[in-house]
């Protein structure tokens, strides 16, 4: 094994060690249980627009939709349908992921600005839906009315409700099967299909490979990942917010994705990190926290361009 | 052309392509039969449409009216990674690589693509080993075995444009496009260029149609030369047969001379 791949396994060793203890570290440090489970989710979020972001190179400004509509299936099904957390996971990723493969067919036909544009426009459709279809979605105020179940595990049963503990490690072991999974498929020769586009469109075209349909593919596992998290979302909080839906949402995503590093992995994750304790630090002092957070976002663009993680990476270098 | 050219298949067959622009007719009913095995160049002054053509070859966009058949199959309205996918690989006048890439990795993806991989979310080490021993042996051939794991954008530009070959014999064309090979090149880096062209030409006997500028490789590669001016296909022949043609010398080679 090459030193490379040494340090690269102790990296990765440390970034789980630091997320499977982080109830025991971020009490201590002034935090909350609860805080780090909002970290994770919206980093997987954050991760699942950057799977399309900062490996295939196409911006989507719309994903909030599906974080949404993850939510909502999520939040639908605890309250109408069954009273399971897995199936209600399950729902989520369904509805979000399968609205998001349906559009993607028309969004891909168009990219750059123009991509961008689309996406904006077909995520304010479920924000409408969402607000204006009270009866069923609550409306503003947001869909009610349901909390997380149990999990049943057959011979005993766990509780996420009330121990937040069990619920971070509940939500750690989703975040661990949706990383692993992005992981695999961009160690895949199809990974490298997505990256061979980010790098040069027109090449990736001349070496056989047909842009569009590998950028809806790319687009559609990444609203399924993206509705995993906000399926999640809805049982961190036991609601749906509209709002969670709006495209000033996605523009968080794209702000973690592009502060932590969108040339990284993992990169989203820190952004998500610095975004979220920013953000519950800041709210408790002034309403105005999200200037505090623009400004780091503007100073971390124009002198760290690869992020925080590049920026990391790079002085170890 | 010869009895014994006609007589072999032939790998493209372009029949009266023409390709306008609004007002502007870029390429105007132009026909050529490139035969298997066969060096085809493409030479005119600037804006004569030889890129206008390459690129109705390879569907960079459909023709205005006319035909285009590869391997005996109508590809008029094929898209362009339908017609990579069927043999016909293609270089640009302007490199164009991943080059945040290695060496390796840039032929890696043509390779894995070439054999049907570019789906699947895993591959075997069988596989793996068969891809690596391909992208080994095409960075062999042009000569960058031992920068394999550098970056193609860090290489120089002659480098470059041998990796950006690489890529295009990874996918085992049956026909090898290249747009101005030795453009912006130095001697050196020409004559290496060159002698890469005809190695592929007479030792592994790859069908290849180039667009060149430079008038010594192509006298020196072509066994057969096209003249494109205006558009329009001006002569066709062997190079002592274009070298003799009065009206190219009018046209073209009077005023490059």
């Amino acid at each position: 094994m090459s030193s490379e791949q040494t340090r690269k396994l102790i990296v990765l060793a440390a970034i789980w060690a630091v997320l499977l203890l982080a109830p025991y570290w971020m009490v201590p440090l002034g935090g909350y249980t609860a805080l780090a489970t909002r970290v994770l989710v919206l980093g997987l979020a954050a991760m699942s627009l950057n799977f399309l972001l900062g490996f295939t190179g196409v911006l989507s400004f719309g994903h909030a939709a599906y974080f949404g509509l993850g939510a909502y299936g999520a939040g639908l099904t605890l309250k109408f349908l069954a009273l399971s957390t897995p199936l209600a996971l399950i729902a989520g990723i369904l509805l979000g992921g399968i609205c998001g493969g349906l559009l993607g067919l028309l969004i891909v036909r168009r990219r750059g600005v123009y991509f961008a544009m689309v996406t904006i426009a077909f995520g304010q459709v479920f924000y409408y839906i969402a607000f204006q279809w009270s009866s069923l979605t609550g409306g503003d105020d947001g869909l009610r009315g349901f909390s997380r179940q149990p999990l049943d595990l057959g011979l005993f049963k766990i509780d996420i409700l009330s121990s937040a503990n069990n619920f971070y490690f509940f939500v750690l072991f989703c975040f661990a099967l949706a990383v692993g999974a992005m992981g695999f498929i961009l160690r895949s020769p199809f990974g490298r299909t997505m990256i061979a586009i980010r790098e040069n469109e027109r090449r990736s075209r001349f070496l056989g490979i047909p842009v569009e349909r590998h950028i809806w593919i790319s687009f559609t596992l990444s609203c399924f990942f993206m509705a995993f998290a906000g399926a999640l979302y809805a049982l961190v909080n036991n609601f749906a917010d509209p709002r969670g839906l709006h495209y000033s949402q996605s523009g968080d995503f794209v702000m973690m994705a592009v502060m932590g590093g969108m040339r990284s992995f993992w990169g989203p994750l820190l952004g998500a990190f610095v975004f979220v304790v920013l953000q519950d630090y800041l709210s408790s002092m002034t309403t105005n926290w999200m200037s505090f957070v623009g400004l780091l976002f503007v100073l971390v663009v124009l002198f760290f361009p690869r992020g925080l993680l590049g920026f990391l990476q790079r002085s170890k270098a | 052309m010869s009895e014994a050219m006609s007589s072999r298949a032939n790998v493209l067959e372009i029949q009266n392509v023409t390709k306008r622009f609004g007002n502007l007719v870029a390429v105007r009913d132009v026909s050529l039969n490139v035969a298997k095995g066969e060096m085809c160049a493409i030479i005119g002054p600037n804006g004569a449409g030889k890129t206008t053509f390459f690129n109705l070859i390879s569907g960079f966009f459909p023709p205005t009216s006319g035909a285009i058949q590869f391997d005996g199959q109508d590809i008029t309205k094929l898209a362009t990674h339908e017609r990579v996918s069927r043999g016909m690989a293609r270089t640009f006048q302007i490199t164009e690589i991943f080059p945040e890439l290695t060496v390796f990795e840039n032929v890696r993806i043509a390779a894995e693509v070439a054999a049907g991989y570019r789906l699947r979310p895993w591959i075997n080490r069988t596989e793996v080993a068969e891809i690596h021993q391909r992208v080994e042996d095409t960075l062999k051939l042009v000569s960058l075995e031992t920068k394999t794991d550098r970056l193609v954008g860090e290489l120089s530009h002659g480098d470059q444009r041998a990796s950006e070959i690489a890529m295009a014999l990874a996918l085992k064309p049956h026909l090898l496009l290249l747009d101005e090979p030795t453009a912006g090149m130095g001697d050196q880096e020409t004559y290496q260029i060159t002698q890469l062209i005809r190695r592929l030409h007479r030792d592994s006997n790859y069908t290849i149609v180039l667009i060149e500028h430079d008038m010594r490789v192509v006298f020196h590669l072509a066994d057969r030369i096209c003249v494109l001016d205006q558009g329009r296909m001006l002569a066709q022949g062997t190079p002592q047969e274009i070298a003799a043609n009065e009206t190219v010398q009018a046209a073209y080679l009077g005023t490059a001379a």
